[in-house]
């Protein structure tokens, strides 16, 4: 993390307004960096800020959604600052996204050829012709054959469409991309396949993956920092290594027992436990957080402080030996964060 | 190019196979094909004509004369051949229904697209000026209207009025229909998707939801060009149509009003009034079809539908 970062997020905090009239602290204090090049994991339960983290860079909140602080830096330009205009110039030009579930993101009365040069021809990259041959490329690249080009969404199986939303996403040759669970409603072959293809392209192209996801084996595979959140907050933050062999936040720990490892479980003896481990309870709602650590009502080693102070982001790197090890508890001894 | 021209021709031909399989629609287009071709041919369907007068040997006009071989409907009460006033007047009917039908699809559309897509205060503001005009009675708003037009010496001729009013006026539910549909669209992912390749609202609009509500917005006018036409005919009955260029409702109220049925003329009357059930029908026909067929909710999915299924013949087959 010496070279400045491609992307940096400083302290955003992001706010829904519920129908009811209440606030939603959908992201709070969550800060990250994204080097060029560099695939980094968002991990997390589902509605604990992993996709509002994604659509607040790119700024697409849903209308109810305000950015009520902190700051995007983009090659150092903060994008929080950007008018709409300027804005819808980056987008896919410099970062694009990969969608959750693409059957839904692809257009079903539009062919998938056009859908993929959508974006080259709506930023004015090229003409119709030159536009053409890049479709073609682009879809040779993911293992399209340029013969389905004129072929609708629905003409696809599962996994095509994934793999024409990646051709989509690297059409206008963005910096940075975002994959959104790029391999849920997958099956596992394709899943793999996808990633597979995920990194091929990241080490052609150089580009830099934020990969959102709850799936933590896909995250060991291709991941080169992670970011663990909880409740709209960042709970632990390092790389691959730090985070899965000396993981610090509680959280982290649980969730780390509750996935199956095949390098684990054989030899433990009669008295461990051979059931996977759940962590009980369920996320905090957005609208009524706990005043403290927002883990703690779930949390196996909470303390007293935990109840009342939310606990900071924490310097860890001197435990673990390493750096840009940053974690959000109380137990954690070490300097505060200087993001 | 000339593979656009291939694909089209061969989407063409899919229309028509699934069309040509619907009775009622095949009905209904040929009510309505019928009416245009006879609106479109009059002079040469008729030896009249419209005002021309019709003698008998004497040089005496033939006034209510039952259909005979000079005159197929009979005449009306100045002599004149009831036929080819039909046939006439059906340019007249069909001509402002079809452009009132097209005014209203074009307002309804636009309305419906802006308020169902921008959402909050557009919404609102445009809903709301449709509301009021849905609260409105409508007939006695066009007589209003028309009349009130009519008396401004505006240099423009009767049918141009007759077609604004109706065409300004008839769009609300086009509106309500489309701003209901774009409501659901919008929310789908692939819109979000444009949003997040820096599509612009226009872009938007025109790629991602236009082409969607195209099949509902086809339908919706040729459901639309029937009210149309009967709406035209009502107000032409009360006797705000053009005299000089009568359509079937300005024949009906001649009829009515040159006592027709007490002198037992009943092809003075009769005519017009199936005329205008045979144009209304044909439309509904046509533009339910339409709708079911362009609609895909309407029809059930593909694969449900075993005509659709593709067999595929074992490997020791014989081919054909």
């Amino acid at each position: 993390m010496t070279e400045t970062p491609l992307l940096s997020i400083r302290h955003l905090d992001v706010n829904f307004i519920m129908p009811d009239g209440q606030t939603a602290r959908a992201l709070e204090d969550v800060s990250f960096d994204v080097s060029p090049g560099q695939t980094i994991g968002l991990v997390g339960e589902s509605g604990c800020g992993k996709t509002t983290t994604l659509m607040s860079i790119m700024r697409l909140l849903p209308s109810n959604g305000r950015i009520t602080g902190g700051q995007v830096f983009y090659n150092g330009l903060d994008m929080l600052t950007f008018s709409e205009r300027q804005m819808r110039d980056y987008r896919w030009k410099e970062m694009s996204i990969i969608f959750q579930g693409a059957m839904n993101a692809l257009n079903p009365v539009m062919k998938v050829g056009d859908q993929v040069g959508e974006a080259i021809l709506l930023h004015n990259l090229m003409d119709q012709s030159q536009a053409n041959r890049r479709v073609d490329e682009l879809l040779e690249l993911v293992g399209i054959p340029k013969s389905r080009r004129d072929q609708y969404p629905h003409q696809y199986s599962g996994g095509m469409r994934q793999r024409a939303m990646i051709a989509m996403a690297l059409a206008c040759a963005p910096s940075l991309l975002f994959a959104d669970e790029p391999t849920t409603a997958l099956d596992v072959m394709i899943q793999a396949q996808v990633l597979e293809l995920l990194k091929e392209i990241q080490q052609k192209l150089g580009l830099a993956i934020v990969l959102v996801t709850h799936d933590l084996g896909v995250v060991a595979e291709v991941c080169d920092s992670v970011v663990v959140m909880y409740g709209g907050k960042v709970a632990e933050y390092g790389n691959a290594d730090q985070i899965y062999n000396q993981p610090q936040h509680p959280y982290t720990q649980r969730l780390l027992e509750s996935f199956p490892d095949l390098n684990r479980t054989v030899d433990q003896g009669a008295g461990s436990d051979q059931t996977l481990a759940s962590i009980p309870g369920t996320p905090p709602r957005l609208t009524e957080l706990p005043a403290g650590c927002r883990f703690e009502p779930r949390c196996h080693l909470r303390i007293e402080r935990c109840s009342q102070e939310a606990p900071k982001l924490i310097d860890v790197s001197a435990i673990t030996a390493g750096k840009g090890h940053f974690a959000a508890c109380h137990l954690c001894q070490g300097p505060e964060a200087a993001f | 190019m000339n593979e656009h021209w291939t694909l089209f021709k061969r989407n063409l031909q899919n229309f028509w196979g699934d069309f040509r399989g619907n009775r009622m629609g095949l009905i209904g287009a040929f009510l309505v094909l019928t009416a245009l071709i006879a609106a479109v041919f009059a002079p040469s369907l008729s030896r009249y004509s419209p005002s021309e007068v019709i003698r008998d040997e004497n040089g005496r006009g033939l006034t209510f004369a039952p259909p005979s071989v000079h005159a197929p409907l009979g005449t009306d009460d100045a002599g004149r051949d009831v036929w080819t006033q039909l046939i006439y007047g059906a340019r007249i009917s069909m001509t402002v229904g079809f452009l009132a039908g097209f005014i209203a699809m074009f307002v309804g559309s636009l309305f419906g697209i802006t308020a169902g897509y921008f959402g909050g205060w557009v919404d609102n503001l445009l809903m709301r000026t449709t509301d009021v005009l849905l609260v409105i009675p409508d007939l006695p708003l066009m007589i209003v209207l028309v009349a009130t037009l009519r008396q401004m010496q505006l240099k423009i001729s009767p049918l141009t009025v007759l077609i604004l009013v109706i065409g300004l006026l008839y769009w609300t539910s086009t509106a309500r229909l489309i701003r209901s549909q774009v409501l659901t669209i919008k929310e789908r992912q692939f819109v979000a998707r444009a949003r997040a390749i820096g599509a612009g609202h226009f872009h938007i609009i025109r790629k991602h939801i236009l082409p969607q509500i195209m099949p509902l917005i086809v339908a919706n006018t040729v459901l639309i060009i029937s009210t149309a036409i009967l709406v035209e005919s009502g107000l032409a009955f009360l006797g705000l149509g053009d005299p000089t260029q009568p359509s079937w409702g300005t024949m009906l109220n001649f009829a009515f009003s040159r006592n027709a049925v007490t002198n037992g003329a009943w092809w003075f009357y009769l005519p017009p009034g199936l005329a205008i059930v045979w144009i209304s029908l044909g439309c509904v026909l046509l533009g339910n079809v339409l709708e079911e067929m362009l609609n895909p909710r309407l029809t059930g999915h593909n694969l449900e539908d075993e005509r659709h299924m593709v067999s595929i013949p074992a490997p020791g087959a014989s081919s054909d």
